[in-house]
């Protein structure tokens, strides 16, 4: 195990406030400590010699909550493809390094504190339709609908989503398409989820409009910064369940199409 | 007081269908008026939330996170236990109840296990109808895979994701509710305290983590599913932020916490790497159905790399020890096994605490691709924390802290001694004893939440007259204030130390005196060492900035300063408890080949404490354990 010397850009900032770069000299980082676990040495320092911490969110630490964010030199989660910047090892940096460290960007996650965003704008999607409606209880038996190893493959591709918001932080435009064609396109290949397939889509793509997230271009950096390798091709079958449930809306009518839509 | 556990009379298999039958209702139009707050939002919170809701209930969640997805069960890994018998292969409710009680070594009430049992095949069909993406075969049914402490194959999975997927589930049955209206989402809050009013938990007081706002909510019901104590340990496999808070806050209201000594270590954790460590990553145990645990037979050994030391020269200690359960043999037992290994020398690894976890022959057998296929993205994470490949090399793994059985006491209603406050899942201490085993959190989390409260909170319900506690009693004033007061002296403090260091010092030695091995010396000297701790975090804390904004050493402080005082019982209770069983092993209690020796005579019941306003003086009240369907006998798994 050796020690790194690097020079940390770290972005400072109060709720509803403007922020700036704060330069942090962090000393003898082991190259075995996590990021954060970086983070965490540095903030003991900052603690003891007076100043405020840094406000970084994180929980669970391996790569599956979700809640850690940040970005590292330009990049969502950092350098590392596929990894949550919880589970980025300091190995990865070399010694002087300068690190630039910002919060995830995007006009509908605005800043609580430094590197702390509010991404209750995900969960405001996911209550707009991100559900199958089945009352506890109410279920069939589980073996009653056979559904194909592909199939079922599949979904679990677009379900592995954590949720973390690289994708928007990625995007120039802050489009939030990966992450809504994620969570739709798993319940929309399903045979559970197709009675409420048409709602569903165009509750959360409007609700995604109305957070302030931007188009999709077709740049793909979402791809590229998904910790869990999320394919570009949900954005594909999300526009195209749009535009069928869409279509079906403006000819058949929203009731019609709600009462039998398919 | 008198524990009343109320379960059911009459036989074991028909207890809940009659509980259910005998339950009292409430009409639909009488529902809308009664408000539950719900605190946590995990798998046990979610599901409750929803269910509640469904039903009718007014609804608040509450989840200190940014999203109640986000809670600690979304980190659960292996899979969940159902008694489907999809497998054919002779599971039955009988059996997955067996299991588990055998599986708690005998420490836990039989009639909470068997409704478990019970309800577990339900939990599977309505994570499915929610779309949970569930690993399948090729015909399109469900796959299954056996797990430690079965020789049945019972657990469902999601690639090595179970945890979210399921949470995803029940928060995807949350936002439904959220977004008709019937459940009001308080995400970014976090319990301070549990308000009681002439006897009764009618509320609680939280902090908005954004703003620093005090708030107080009135209910006519609360419920706590705010997960285990792992973190006292300061190292956990737990998340950063799970804390003792809400049910030692509720303790200290007059809630019995029962069982605390009850702690498991899950045996396969990436080992400690130094100092700077602030948490320990879990391996799943599902890993272990094709890997190999061994150490060098020769301490001489284990500086050499692994391929260098021949198969003669390996000791697979797990497999020799235990012929019938080899490498799935259950948590507590595997951890003990490591444990010895490394204490006899044999340990590999820097610090010679670790063991391999090989899968060489796995590789041979069904190929790379198969394995990548089952085990991906444990390999993967194992490769980002460690940078080396479990394709080339063994795995280094150790027992780490993971979950905890202990918990407030509840009845077969899942309510505490306190009437009104219900626990559910981690919180409560019901349905693992001694000893939980794999692939059963998530089973207990969802059972509570969507099948056993919904039923068992009307009893308690019908006896409230909706609203008629407002948060005008002066009780709110009384704890706001508390709660006022304590923040105070932790920003008035201006000490010297950081709060973190203060809980890794307390986690040191509570994992050193009361952890994996447990002696009467060592818990009385952590009984003495404790409370000094505890003064000394007091005076010399120091917590920077305000109260009045996003905080979060503010946040630590507080968990902090209850972790030093539930440490405390902790230790107490594995003192009292003189008898080794499951996670409890006490070095004064063994066979002479180390096996856990029990003693039914004295201590086949649960400890069940009272907070007496002394902390050195809890009261301790017992609930015997009575089995009708298991009996007792030596847990082996020879």
């Amino acid at each position: 195990m050796s020690l790194l010397n690097l020079h940390l850009k770290v972005w400072r900032q109060h709720r509803g406030q403007p922020g700036h770069f704060q330069d942090i000299e962090a000393r003898e980082i082991p190259d075995h400590a996590s990021f954060l676990e970086m983070m965490d040495i540095v903030n003991e320092r900052l603690i003891t010699s007076g100043q405020d911490p840094v406000a970084f969110d994180h929980d669970c630490r391996e790569g599956i909550c979700g809640m850690c964010s940040m970005q590292i030199n330009g990049v969502p989660h950092g350098p590392e493809r596929a990894t949550t910047t919880c589970q980025l090892h300091m190995r990865h940096f070399r010694e002087g390094d300068t690190i630039w460290i910002e919060p995830f960007r995007a006009k509908a996650f605005p800043v609580v504190k430094d590197l702390m965003v509010d991404r209750g704008a995900f969960d405001r999607i996911q209550q707009a339709g991100g559900f199958i409606t089945v009352r506890t209880g109410s279920a069939p038996d589980a073996n009653a609908i056979p559904i194909g190893k592909e199939v079922a493959d599949a979904a679990m591709d677009a379900a592995a989503c954590i949720g973390c918001g690289a994708c928007v932080a990625a995007c120039k435009n802050a489009s939030a398409m990966l992450f809504v064609s994620a969570k739709a396109g798993q319940l929309n290949s399903l045979p559970q989820g197709q009675p409420e397939k048409d709602r569903r889509t165009l509750a959360m793509v409007r609700q995604m409009d109305k957070e302030g997230f931007g188009h999709c271009t077709n740049h793909y950096e979402c791809e590229a910064a998904c910790p869990k390798e999320i394919s570009v091709r949900w954005i594909t079958k999300l526009n195209r369940d749009y535009a069928a449930a869409g279509l079906r809306e403006a000819f058949v009518g929203r009731q019609e199409a709600a009462e039998g839509g398919d | 007081m008198a524990l009343d556990s109320k379960i059911p009379s009459g036989p074991m298999a028909t207890k809940w269908t009659r509980h259910k039958q005998d339950s009292k209702l409430i009409n639909p139009k009488n529902k809308r008026k009664y408000t539950v707050l719900v605190v946590g939002s995990g798998l046990a919170g979610s599901s409750a939330a929803a269910t509640l809701a469904e039903l009718g209930y007014q609804v608040k969640c509450f989840c200190f996170q940014d999203s109640a997805r986000r809670a600690h069960s979304i980190a659960a890994q292996g899979g969940i236990n159902a008694a489907k018998n999809y497998q054919n292969d002779g599971d039955s409710v009988h059996r997955l109840f067996y299991d588990t009680v055998k599986g708690g070594d005998f420490r836990a009430r039989e009639a909470n296990v068997h409704r478990l049992a019970e309800v577990s095949v339900n939990i599977i069909d309505q994570c499915v109808a929610q779309g949970v993406p569930f690993a399948r075969e090729y015909g399109g049914i469900l796959a299954n895979r056996s797990f430690g402490g079965a020789q049945v194959s019972r657990t469902f999975y999601a690639r090595g994701q179970t945890g979210q997927q399921l949470l995803l589930g029940a928060y995807s049955a949350l936002n439904k509710e959220i977004q008709r209206g019937s459940v009001q989402m308080h995400s970014r809050t976090e319990l301070l305290d549990v308000v009681v009013v002439d006897g009764h938990a009618k509320g609680i007081i939280t902090r908005n983590l954004v703003t620093g706002k005090i708030e107080a909510h009135a209910g006519d019901a609360v419920l706590l599913c705010t997960g285990g104590y792992g973190n006292v340990f300061y190292l956990s496999t737990n998340a950063m932020g799970c804390n003792v808070t809400a049910t030692w806050r509720a303790h200290r209201k007059g809630a019995h916490f029962a069982n605390p000594c009850y702690t498991q270590i899950h045996p396969t954790c990436i080992p400690v790497s130094g100092d700077y460590q602030s948490k320990l990553t879990l391996m799943s145990e599902s890993l272990r159905n094709d890997g190999r645990v061994w150490v060098p037979k020769r301490a001489e050994d284990i500086g050499k790399p692994a391929h260098q030391i021949r198969e003669e020269d390996r000791d697979y200690f797990l497999e020799r020890k235990y012929p019938s359960f080899g490498n799935l043999a259950p948590r507590d037992i595997s951890s003990r096994a490591a444990k010895e290994a490394c204490d006899e020398g044999r340990g590999v690894g820097p610090g010679g605490r670790g063991v391999y976890l090989d899968f060489a022959e796995a590789i041979t057998q069904f190929g790379r691709k198969t394995i990548a296929e089952r085990y991906g993205n444990l390999f993967d994470m194992y490769q980002r924390i460690t940078g080396e490949s479990a394709y080339e090399q063994p795995m280094r793994i150790y027992p780490a802290v993971h979950y905890t059985m202990g918990g407030l006491w509840v009845d077969y209603n899942l309510m505490s001694n306190l009437p009104g406050l219900h626990v559910l899942g981690e919180a409560n201490f019901s349905d693992h004893g001694a000893n939980r085993l794999g692939a059963s959190a998530l089973m207990q989390g969802l059972a509570d939440g969507y099948f056993v409260i919904p039923t068992t909170i009307a009893p308690y319900l019908v006896t409230q007259q909706p609203g008629a506690v407002t948060t005008s009693h002066p009780e709110f004033a009384k704890a706001i204030e508390d709660c006022n007061g304590r923040i105070r002296r932790f920003l008035g403090n201006k000490g010297k130390r950081t709060v973190d260091s203060f809980h890794r010092e307390l986690g040191l030695l509570v994992w050193d005196k009361c952890g994996m091995a447990r002696d009467a010396d060592g818990l009385q000297e952590a009984l003495r060492r404790i409370p000094e701790l505890r003064e000394e975090f007091h005076s010399q804390v120091l917590v920077p900035g305000s109260g009045e904004a996003a905080n979060q050493e503010l946040e630590k402080a507080g968990r902090v300063a209850d972790f030093m005082e539930f440490a405390e019982l902790l230790c107490r209770d594995a003192l009292a408890r003189e008898e080794s069983c499951g996670g409890h092993f006490r070095t004064e209690h063994q066979y002479p080949d180390g096996e856990a020796k029990r003693d039914d005579e004295n201590f086949c019941h649960v400890a069940a404490w009272e907070y007496t306003g002394d902390l050195a003086k809890p009261q301790l009240h017992r609930e015997a354990l009575h089995f009708e369907e298991v009996h007792l006998a030596v847990r082996s798994y020879k």
